[in-house]
């Protein structure tokens, strides 16, 4: 059941393309989000937030925060890897 | 209620009649009656003591309804269900029968925990929790999972028997078993926060249960996400609420394993991570102790349960009808697999706490009560943990899964029973998510004025999770973002299956030289005395003629001393 070495390919060879294998599709996704995530930054300005952490004072904290959280979290994880990535089979070789 | 048994007596006799009952439909009734016609059993039992036997001069109080105990024997209920619905198409070549006992015996076991009024009854069912759930590992039949339910098991135990050595040290301070507030003063509490800890997964704690969740049958995994940690979550709400030191414990549960999780190529092990994440919001909770943190550390794991059950399920789906897990080998099953990725995604917004889901109704409570509580120091450590849970756990598990690129793999949707558990699981997350008032009724405190739904909330949520988001496409488009590759991280349980092993291995010549050396000393020491004791007192010893020898030169002596006295 576990057997990942024999993964192989098993699309029928006359498939029909699914929603995601469209560039365009893609792409207009994105475009969508980007706009949404501008509309948040800009809701900023309009929404009057109540603010309790002296830090959410600044103008779209939690976006710039969300943002570079996500960004340094990957970051650092891959440099973790350096540290703590072992071969597949670690635990079972003498 | 309509008869008042403890609720784990319902589980454990259905156990028995599953393991008795031909396969089939009466089977398959016995797993969906049992945790129905209980849960129903449950609604409304008034609080205090119901059941008291006297054992040994104690009372024990096998079933008390404590402040938290209702709300985490209603969600026992739901998870159970939610479960054994999962599983009811187990075959005889799956162990079906061991599965589905073990798992009765299991949510019975976390039942009997919630509703225990003193430490000897949640000692035992403490105990029973690891026994029972090690089946649901075992039953993989694998080797991996044979050996990862060991040190499961060990460990488990061991966090039983801290538990049992600090209740006799404070029942023998205190005179009383009843378990209830402890608070961390004395070598018992001590031991019993240790105990906690361990099936709470502290840090340095947590290894057995990303070690073993990820091991267990397709299925299994399911129940063993609900039960054992959030019966830790119970236990710390009772004993030790407004412990300053579980608010640090728990933003470090928050923070660590999202790194890991990053990283991790086997979707149910950053699961396991995520999990661990999760509970360190309900820790620090814990820790603040007021009636909000606390409302809300118990009002998540409720809704945990749900939505991380859904995310095993989606998980379990996978590798039930593809047989692989990891998300090297996974991708593009969106194509073959449309609503089981549609019904994990509602998992993985529930988890992220997007508005509308029920991550959100409860976390924002914990984020609030910290705020309330003025730890401007811990809240931004637990908002950068929320962007991380919707980066590895929101979007790493439908994306690599799912989604990324086509692995190639074309199988089909799970069968009905594994997509009627996982729409279940959907339709309460966002039930909680939309309406969570009924949740609210349920919580240990009056939630007063806090509402989840007002625009600063909603807003602050959305832009950060969009945000982090943002992040991920930025990563992939970069090319920064690290591959899935086939590979092991080491956590801290290369301490106990890679270091001490060959610390242990190393010694052996050592132990061995050194033995032989002693015994060599000691030999050769054995040897000298009785040649020596030969030469002197053997048939041609010296010591032969010692006696008469040396008796002719004493007699001589004293007779010259005697003239010389004498003489004087």
């Amino acid at each position: 059941m576990n057997n990942h070495e024999e993964a192989r390919d098993e699309r029928p060879s006359a498939e029909k393309t699914h929603l995601w294998d469209k560039p365009e599709n893609v792409n207009r996704l994105l475009r969508v989000f980007y706009a949404l995530c501008v509309a948040l930054v800009l809701l900023d300005f309009v929404v009057h937030r109540h603010v309790v952490h002296p830090w959410e004072r600044f103008f779209g904290f939690h976006a710039f925060y969300g943002f570079v959280a996500c960004w340094t979290l990957v970051v650092v994880a891959k440099l973790l890897r350096k540290i703590l990535m072992r071969g597949e089979d670690y635990y079972d070789v003498d | 209620m309509w008869i008042d048994v403890p609720p784990f007596l319902p589980f454990f006799l259905g156990a028995l009649l599953v393991a008795l009952a031909p396969r089939g439909w009466a089977r398959s009734a016995l797993l969906l009656g049992i945790p129905i016609l209980g849960g129903l059993n449950l609604i409304g039992a008034n609080p205090g003591p119901h059941m008291e036997v006297e054992v040994f001069h104690y009372t024990l109080t096998p079933f008390q309804v404590g402040t938290f105990s209702l709300l985490f024997g209603y969600i026992f209920h739901i998870a159970a269900f939610i479960g054994n619905l999962f599983a009811l198409h187990l075959k005889r070549g799956d162990d079906d029968t061991l599965q589905h006992a073990a798992a009765l015996l299991y949510a019975g076991s976390a039942l009997g925990a919630v509703f225990a009024g003193d430490f000897i009854t949640l000692f035992v069912f403490w105990e029973l929790l690891s026994v029972t759930s090690v089946f649901l590992i075992w039953a993989r039949r694998t080797d991996r999972s044979a050996r990862a339910g060991f040190r499961y098991l060990i460990i488990q135990v061991l966090s039983g028997l801290l538990l049992l050595a600090g209740a006799l040290i404070r029942v023998h301070e205190t005179g009383s078993i009843a378990f209830g507030y402890v608070g961390l003063e004395g070598l018992g509490a001590w031991l019993i926060f240790l105990s906690f800890g361990i099936k709470a997964a502290f840090p340095l704690l947590h290894n057995w249960l990303t070690d073993a969740y990820p091991e267990g049958t397709p299925t299994g995994t399911v129940f063993l996400s609900s039960f054992t940690t959030k019966v830790a979550i119970y236990a710390l709400a009772v004993a030790f609420p407004g412990t300053e030191m579980l608010i640090y414990i728990g933003a470090v549960m928050t923070v660590f394993p999202i790194f890991f999780a990053v990283i991790e190529n086997d979707l149910r092990r950053v699961l396991g991570y995520s999990l661990i994440n999760q509970l360190g919001f309900m820790v620090t909770g814990i820790g603040i102790g007021t009636a909000l943190a606390l409302n809300g550390a118990v009002a998540h794991a409720f809704s945990h349960i749900i939505y991380k059950s859904l995310l095993f399920m989606g998980m379990g789906a996978v590798l039930h009808q593809t047989g692989r897990i990891k998300g090297s080998d996974l991708g593009g099953l969106y194509k073959s697999m449309p609503i089981t990725a549609a019904l994990t995604t509602v998992g993985a917004a529930s988890i992220s706490a997007f508005p509308l889901f029920s991550g959100f109704v409860s976390k924002s409570m914990v984020m609030a009560a910290l705020l309330e509580g003025e730890h401007y120091m811990v809240w931004p450590v637990l908002l950068f943990a929320s962007a991380g849970v919707f980066h590895h756990a929101g979007i790493k598990i439908p994306f690599f899964a799912f989604f990324a690129h086509d692995s190639g793999i074309r199988t089909k949707e799970p069968p009905w029973n594994m997509l009627l558990a996982m729409g279940l699981g959907a339709l309460l997350c966002v039930g909680i998510g939309v309406y969570p008032w009924p949740l609210y009724s349920l919580l240990p405190f009056p939630v007063g004025d806090f509402t989840p739904y007002d625009l600063t909330h909603v807003l602050t949520q959305t832009q950060l999770l969009f945000f982090g988001a943002l992040a991920f496409v930025g990563l992939q488009k970069t090319g920064i973002y690290p591959p899935e590759l086939r590979s092991v991280n080491i956590d801290a349980e290369w301490t106990y299956r890679w270091f001490i092993p060959r610390v242990i291995r190393g010694l052996v010549p050592v132990v061995s030289y050194l033995n032989g050396a002693v015994r060599a000393v000691a030999l050769g020491a054995v040897f000298g005395i009785k040649a020596g004791t030969s030469r002197i007192y053997g048939p041609t010893g010296l010591a032969r003629h010692w006696p008469t020898g040396s008796m002719v030169i004493w007699v001589t002596v004293m007779l010259a001393a005697y003239l010389i006295v004498y003489l004087l």
